[in-house]
């Protein structure tokens, strides 16, 4: 009686340690490092989710490389929606601050992004709920870099952080780090 | 104690004395090396674990700061020591009058600290103080309108407009009163 009742303390307490090591190792490794997402919508095509609704694509988000708020224009970038902060949007940045851009439907022709803030942009304008909607968005709300599609493995690729060469900013203040396109 | 000779010398000794002693000397060159190493990953081991869960604690319970600056007086003085929680930010279960933590709209490293004056639809008095005509607006969805209680001095919402819910961080619910 007494032995089955020490295994049982014993089982308990080594539970409650692992627990309370691989819960916030766990918790901490997904927000601070990486993790991935499904995506979903067709504002990102053809880059992501080519096939619509049948394959959606699955993408490593890097928290890493976003903990200092560095982004470069060409990445595609996962951040918290401005006017639904439940959900995640998945977009690429066209310009950062300082830049002038030529908005496609926007109700301002030329929008200078303010400090802070970053122009984002679906690949399929149109289609896409983005800054042309909501305007620029505050850096703060930068979820992740999205660095790579993981499924389907015949999408398995790296994401290049490139600008369509006709939403290039129509000037800017900082210099990209990539070379022109 | 050897006198500190050359290092051929030292290299000589060194090499009777694993001659002499043999696995003896090696086995303990293992076990202390074994030890420290040993020692040297439990320490790293229980600090990541310790970062981790004050990351944890931090990002879904709560902490204590340090207000600096003069927008929320009388409520809060510069260099207050406040203690703010997570947990309404997570619920969505912030409300008009509660005093927020968020990431400052212009500057995502810095915080600012102010009070919640309008949730999303609601109607708020725009314009600065220093102007003649008074101007209203609605508050955008999935944004809240912030003022600090000095509005004389304060940098808020009239400035650079209604803020994003996704940047509010916490919710201060106490004050450590100082002399």
């Amino acid at each position: 009686m007494a032995q089955s009742q020490g295994w049982v303390t014993r089982y308990f307490k080594a539970f409650c340690k692992g627990f309370f090591v691989a819960v916030p190792v766990a918790v901490t490794f997904l927000d601070r490092v990486a993790c991935v997402a499904r995506v979903e919508g067709a504002s990102m095509q053809p880059s992501l989710n080519p096939g619509g609704s049948q394959s959606s694509d699955v993408v490593l988000l890097n928290h890493w490389k976003v903990r200092k708020f560095e982004v470069q224009r060409g990445d595609i970038v996962s951040l918290v929606s401005p006017k639904n902060p439940e959900q995640k949007i998945i977009k690429r940045v066209i310009a950062l601050e300082g830049d002038i851009v030529k908005t496609i439907g926007h109700k301002n022709r030329y929008v200078k992004v303010p400090r802070g803030h970053i122009w984002v942009e679906g690949d399929h304008h149109g289609h896409s709920f983005d800054s042309n909607s909501f305007g620029p968005v505050s850096l703060g709300l930068l979820h992740a870099h999205a660095t790579h599609i993981l499924w389907p493995p015949e999408r398995w690729q790296k994401l290049e952080s490139v600008l369509p060469p006709e939403r290039l900013p129509v000037q800017s203040e900082k210099e990209s780090l990539h070379g022109s396109p | 104690m050897f006198f500190p000779g050359s290092l051929a010398t030292t290299l000589k000794i060194e090499c009777i004395v694993e001659q002499t002693y043999g696995p003896w000397w090696q086995s303990l060159h293992r076990t202390m090396l074994r030890g420290i190493l040993g020692k040297t990953f439990r320490l790293v081991g229980y600090t990541i674990q310790y970062a981790c869960i004050a990351h944890c604690a931090f990002e879904y319970v709560g902490g204590v700061v340090m207000c600096s600056g003069p927008s929320m007086e009388p409520t809060i003085q510069n260099s207050d020591i406040v203690c703010a929680e997570n947990l309404s930010r997570h619920f969505y279960g912030i409300q008009r009058g509660d005093i927020v933590i968020a990431k400052s709209p212009s500057d995502p490293k810095s915080n600012i600290c102010k009070r919640v004056i309008g949730l999303e639809g609601d109607k708020i008095l725009t314009s600065r103080p220093s102007d003649f005509f008074k101007s209203h607006n609605y508050v955008p969805t999935g944004h809240v309108w912030l003022e600090g209680d000095n509005l004389q001095n304060s940098t808020d919402s009239r400035y650079y407009g209604p803020v994003p819910y996704g940047l509010i961080r916490g919710r201060i619910f106490f004050k450590k009163s100082c002399s």
